[in-house]
């Protein structure tokens, strides 16, 4: 395995860097998208129910299937990584909807009238107050959200969209055990970059996390 | 496009058949069930014994974390695998089973685990002061109030292995990802589009299925307090959990 990465080391790490790509940005675009929507269903109890039910829905449509529908409705070509973000967008923020509606619905009650009688405006209170203390349960939701998407985006190798997925299909059509293990040792390799880095993240933005354990 | 593939859904040629859609639809459900059988025979039991004994947490989250290995990855890798062992075509309908019923353990464990070991300790102390044994405990009241959870467990366990079952066609094993891989062969696009309508439409049917069989079974009265942990699926009692929280919030202000 070692003489195959050493051989093909920069077509590993251009496919790495699109895997990359192909499930972090929906990662973010994702998280953009619920944070509004958790937001309402947290505020509106109707909506709650349609918000939350509706995203779980879309989260019931297999990845494969997706893909390949995608081009259907965007009128885009099948080989197109867009549609590969798109439907990665999809399922990111089918997860993340109820994490951040629950996020914010654990937010102390006391903190947010604490807020507002210190004259805080409601956008203010929004992002100053509520936000952060949701940062945690969020970030646990963008995590388990981080490690399907990598696993996710290497089906789309069926396809022939290029990422780490590429090595386990033309390793299984070779017979070529090395370039598989590499392919999937790969997206572990990554889950658990993006993992890191979304506990990093986390850390950095609950300073008073830290000061209550000291 | 949508035209195409619609006059593909509805053209007669593709009722009947081996390779007709309500052969590969029942094909399909047939590798989930199985798989889902044997999942729940393995995981339910192990999640909730743990969960029972209060020790042993640690073997969930190792099991936990193998939902980061990619699924297509290991499919092809235990097919390759069992391919140099046996010199059989049902080398392919094993690996799929196999990689299938790995798939399908982490979230059935995981339900079996939360929903045995989120009882409310009362309801456990209450069960052993009328004098109920261990094993009483564990069957009439522990299993009856995991219900719950377990089901939700069993809900992304199902949509799980419904969506991989159609990867699982790349390795040659029938189904309705058939459609899908055989059309990807050909570039026959609307062949590939309408088995994707066809996959998300038996996962979304799946769902709604265990979404009822889930109100039927879990006992009313067992709803109302569950309603205000995180982790239940149905939107009816999101409502409940709304009202309870802002219960405080109302009362404060007049």
């Amino acid at each position: 395995m070692f003489s195959f990465i050493q051989a093909n080391l920069g077509g590993i790490l251009s496919r790495a860097g699109q895997h990359a790509w192909l499930a972090g940005a929906p990662l973010v675009l994702g998280l953009l998208i619920a944070m509004p929507l958790g937001w309402l269903a947290n505020r509106v109890p109707w909506l709650r129910s349609v918000l939350i039910g509706g995203s779980g829905l879309l989260y019931t449509i297999p990845s494969l299937a997706l893909f390949v529908i995608m081009p259907l409705i965007l009128g885009t070509g099948i080989l197109d990584p867009i549609n590969v973000i798109i439907a990665m967008t999809i399922y990111t923020v089918a997860l993340l909807v109820r994490t951040v509606a629950d996020a914010l619905a654990v937010v102390p009650s006391e903190t947010e009238q604490a807020a507002v009688a210190m004259g805080y405006p409601p956008v203010r209170r929004f992002f100053a107050v509520d936000l952060p203390l949701a940062v945690p349960v969020i970030a646990s939701g963008l995590r388990v959200a981080a490690v399907s998407n990598v696993s996710i985006v290497s089906v789309a190798a069926l396809l022939g969209i290029p990422q780490l997925g590429y090595y386990i299909t033309d390793g299984y059509s070779n017979t070529y055990w090395a370039e598989m293990w590499t392919g999937v040792l790969g997206c572990v390799l990554l889950a658990l970059i993006f993992d890191a880095v979304i506990i990093a993240l986390t850390w950095l933005l609950t300073p008073w996390r830290r000061a209550v354990a000291a | 496009m949508i035209q195409q593939v619609f006059s593909w859904l509805f053209d007669g040629a593709h009722w009947h058949g081996t390779d007709g859609i309500p052969a590969r639809v029942l094909q399909h459900i047939g590798y989930c069930a199985v798989v889902l059988v044997i999942g729940a025979i393995i995981a339910v039991p192990i999640g909730a014994w743990i969960a029972h004994r209060g020790r042993g947490g640690w073997i969930i989250t190792v099991i936990n974390s193998l939902r980061a290995v990619p699924s297509l990855g290991l499919l092809l890798i235990v097919t390759l695998w069992l391919q140099s062992k046996i010199q059989s075509t049902s080398v392919f309908s094993i690996s799929s089973i196999i990689v299938l019923v790995v798939l399908a353990i982490p979230p059935l464990l995981a339900g079996a685990y939360s929903g045995v070991s989120e009882v409310d300790p009362a309801a456990r102390d209450a069960a052993r002061g009328m004098g109920m044994t261990g094993a009483q405990v564990f069957g009439r009241v522990e299993l009856p109030c995991a219900l719950p959870l377990m089901f939700s467990g069993l809900r992304s366990a199902t949509l799980q292995v419904v969506a991989t079952t159609t990867i699982a066609a790349t390795v040659g094993i029938g189904g309705l990802g058939r459609y899908l891989i055989d059309g990807l062969a050909q570039s026959n696009y609307p062949e590939m589009a309408a088995g994707a309508i066809c996959v998300a439409l038996l996962a979304l049917l799946a769902d709604l299925l265990l979404a009822a069989v889930q109100r039927m079974v879990v006992s009313p009265g067992l709803t109302g307090r569950v309603s205000r942990s995180r982790h239940t699926e149905r939107p009816g009692d999101d409502e409940a959990m709304k009202e309870q929280i802002s219960e405080p919030v109302r009362s404060a202000t007049p």
